[in-house]
């Protein structure tokens, strides 16, 4: 494989093995000195068009740990302040020849339009509504992790499903994986043509949340009043926030997952965030393992990682 | 000097037969057999047609020169086998006034085609005050539009084309309720659903398509609509004509040709406007086409130079090249006989146009030699690098077609032969 791109490139296969690969880079992790040599010599470039806390961090360190160098790329110092245009920064950053360029951009398809212009991997690292791959991929790895399997699972994914590049992803990879998803939302943050989509869908939080094994949250962001997608955050929030009289009716070990950023109060109440089924840090924490696997994957030359690995 | 085109199949509104035709001082002056002329044009194996006549031509003069010029617009649509093109408004500064119009034909009439412009309905293409459509109508101006924008507001609409009818115009509608439309970039659908991209509803044309036979069927009005791409729109169309309500409808080469899955490769290429739709809306383009709820075959060309297209797929400008590709897709892609392909690029929109007995027909002694001498049956790859527009975002680049221009004649003067252009 020599880019992701989407959940698509993978497969159930591949998020498997990118799930055993975050295993070994779990234990790689939790090591006095937590680097491996894996990608020694080759260089990662980080192309981030927009902000970005977790996801960016997540891949300077996955690609720190395995002892590749990192090209730092910072919209608001480079040319494209001046007028550079998408192309030309990926033509330019290729000169440089870096082995992998991690691509955030507001507009769907730009990692897709990159993977043309360049002959380094690419990862995408979010695309305007299109996809997130290895927030997905973290995501998988986390309930995994938390419940001994993805397959069979009932996950709700509750929030601005429209807007939201990370419900395309786990959409794509939970049902990839055999668990069976429920969207939850008001019709307006649904995706058009969802009929379409391999999932359930519900206008209520309260019909489904009795009922499943993960709760999803995606945050839902003020603008949405404006555009007249909602009334006003308050009804959303009394009508499909995950508040702490709702969540009491979940199953005890049913987990709370959200990407983050949270909107505290407005998709989820702050204090079900610190609870023991809340799993925003792992999620943070099995990003870099997950992200150290696909750099590997992608980047790593030997067709045995698990040797590599084994013997760094 | 006389020129015999020889051998070939003459097609027009007044049948098919195998004749030669003699062209001498711009004008057609003999059709029969074993005719002879000071130069010759074989046309063996080839139909000789009415010049084809495109209602929808971008050629970005004046304002952006980069993307096309009226010239390298016009060698474009004689490789094309259009003797005629309509000019839309949508320049910089737009043709909304006499002035630009004037430019405009001045630029035209050195261009190897026949370049008539279309005017702006409001001024700016705004949508807000009407342009002066009595000044412009008095240079020869037939059809009036605000392409690129429909006009949104229905009393505003009505004026115009209460207006326009009293300067024996007709008024085309690009049809988009902007407050359905803004902010996509490809059809709404499942593919956009997939790919993330904002998409822009069916609905979004069809309303304004409803809310024009209404207004047409009111005011007794003709409305003109352009490059519609539904089911519905069609479906509608249809259903006015067979009412009695004066409209005519165009469809552009790739609504027919392509559909929304293409947005797959998020290559802005295939960013069009009305955007491409679903496999069920091209067929219903198709079978309105076949039954003649849809009077023309426009090519919507729209050349943006290769930097406007490599951007992010919602940043780019939306538009597609079509003058040099829309007869060999119809060919390729449509089964229908040769009469009716001729109909649908030439004598239609040249009635639509305002050309009667200019462009389009019949070829006979007397009428004025704009031909198109085409090979039904050579094959071809489309090549963006072989084109004569000055931009290359053809969607159709290495899509083996069938249906060749050989020789395309503008008021007499063979301005292709054999494929090559003759300055």
């Amino acid at each position: 494989m020599k880019h992701l791109l989407s959940i698509n490139d993978l497969g159930a296969e591949g998020i498997d093995e990118v799930c055993r690969l975050a295993d070994h880079f779990t234990e790689v992790s939790q090591r006095p000195i937590p680097k491996v040599p894996a990608l020694r010599g080759k260089t990662v470039a980080m192309l981030f068009y927009e902000d970005s806390t977790r996801t960016r961090l997540s891949f300077e360190v996955a690609a720190r740990r395995l002892s590749a160098d990192v090209m730092g790329f910072s919209v608001p110092s480079s040319s494209v302040n001046k007028g550079e245009s998408v192309r030309d920064t990926v033509n330019t950053i290729s000169a440089m020849g870096p082995n992998a360029i991690v691509v955030r951009h507001r507009s769907a398809g730009v990692p897709q339009q990159t993977a043309a212009w360049t002959h380094a991997s690419v990862i995408n690292a979010g695309d305007g509504w299109h996809e997130h791959p290895t927030q997905a991929l973290l995501d998988c790895y986390t309930i995994r992790d938390r419940l001994g399997s993805v397959a069979g699972r009932r996950i709700v994914i509750l929030g601005d499903i429209k807007h939201s590049r990370v419900a395309r992803s786990c959409v794509m990879a939970f049902t990839e994986l055999g668990a069976k998803v429920t969207l939850v939302a008001p019709p307006t943050l649904l995706p058009p043509a969802v009929g379409s989509w391999p999932v359930d869908v519900s206008f209520s939080l309260d019909a489904v949340l009795s009922d499943c094994d993960v709760v999803y949250g995606l945050r839902v962001q003020k603008e949405r009043q404006s555009e007249a997608l909602l009334p006003s955050l308050r009804e959303y929030t009394a009508q499909w926030g995950l508040t702490v009289a709702r969540a009491a009716r979940l199953h005890p070990d049913a987990l709370v997952m959200h990407p983050g950023p949270v909107n505290r109060g407005v998709e989820i109440a702050p204090e079900l965030l610190d609870r023991p089924n809340a799993t925003l840090n792992e999620q943070v924490r099995h990003g870099v393992a997950v992200r150290m696997a696909v750099l590997y994957l992608l980047l790593g030359a030997d067709p045995e990682p698990r040797s590599e690995v084994d013997t760094a | 000097m006389s020129t015999v085109i020889r051998g070939g199949l003459v097609v027009d509104q007044t049948g098919e037969r195998t004749a030669d035709v003699v062209v001498d001082d711009g004008r057609v002056v003999a059709v029969g057999p074993d005719l002879s002329g000071d130069l010759v044009l074989d046309a063996g194996g080839c139909v000789v047609a009415p010049g084809l006549v495109d209602l929808h031509t971008h050629l970005r003069q004046p304002g952006a020169e980069e993307a096309e010029t009226i010239e390298s617009g016009g060698w474009a649509a004689v490789r094309g086998g259009f003797s005629a093109v309509v000019a839309m408004p949508n320049t910089n500064p737009p043709i909304d006034c006499a002035a630009v119009v004037q430019e405009v034909l001045a630029l035209g009439s050195k261009a190897p085609c026949d370049v008539y412009t279309s005017g702006a309905i409001t001024v700016g293409r705004r949508g807000e005050q009407l342009a002066p459509m009595a000044e412009m109508a008095a240079l020869g101006v037939r059809l009036f539009t605000d392409d690129g924008n429909g006009v949104q507001y229905a009393g505003l609409m009505r004026r115009a084309m209460e207006y326009a009818a009293g300067l024996g115009a007709v008024l085309a509608q690009h049809c988009e309720v902007d407050s359905l439309a803004a902010g996509g970039h490809m059809h709404e659908g499942e593919w956009s659903s997939r790919l993330g991209i904002p998409g822009v509803p069916a609905e979004a044309e069809e309303l304004m398509v409803m809310r024009d036979i209404a207004l047409s069927r009111f005011t007794g009005a003709p409305v003109h609509f352009q490059h519609l791409s539904t089911g519905g729109s069609v479906a509608m169309v249809r259903a006015a004509r067979q009412a009695g309500v004066e409209v005519t409808a165009e469809v552009a080469t790739h609504h027919f040709t392509l559909t929304d899955e293409a947005c797959a490769s998020y290559d802005p290429v295939f960013k069009v406007n009305p955007p491409l739709r679903p496999a069920d809306d091209r067929d219903a383009v198709r079978q309105g086409l076949a039954d003649g709820a849809v009077d023309a075959i426009a090519t919507d060309h729209a050349p943006h130079p290769p930097d406007a297209k490599e951007m992010p797929f919602d940043q780019a400008p939306p538009g597609m090249l079509g003058l040099e590709t829309a007869l060999a897709l119809v060919l390729t892609e449509l089964d229908l006989p040769i009469a009716e392909v001729v109909g649908l690029l030439s004598w239609r929109p040249a009635a639509i146009a305002g050309l009667k007995g200019v462009h389009g027909g019949p070829i006979a002694p007397g009428s004025p030699a704009n031909l198109c001498v085409f090979d039904p049956n050579e094959e071809w790859i489309v090549d963006p690098d072989d084109l004569a527009s000055r931009s290359r975002n053809t969607p159709y680049a290495g899509r083996r077609v069938r249906g060749r221009v050989r020789h395309t004649i503008v008021g007499g003067h063979s301005v292709l032969v054999d494929q090559e252009m003759r300055p």
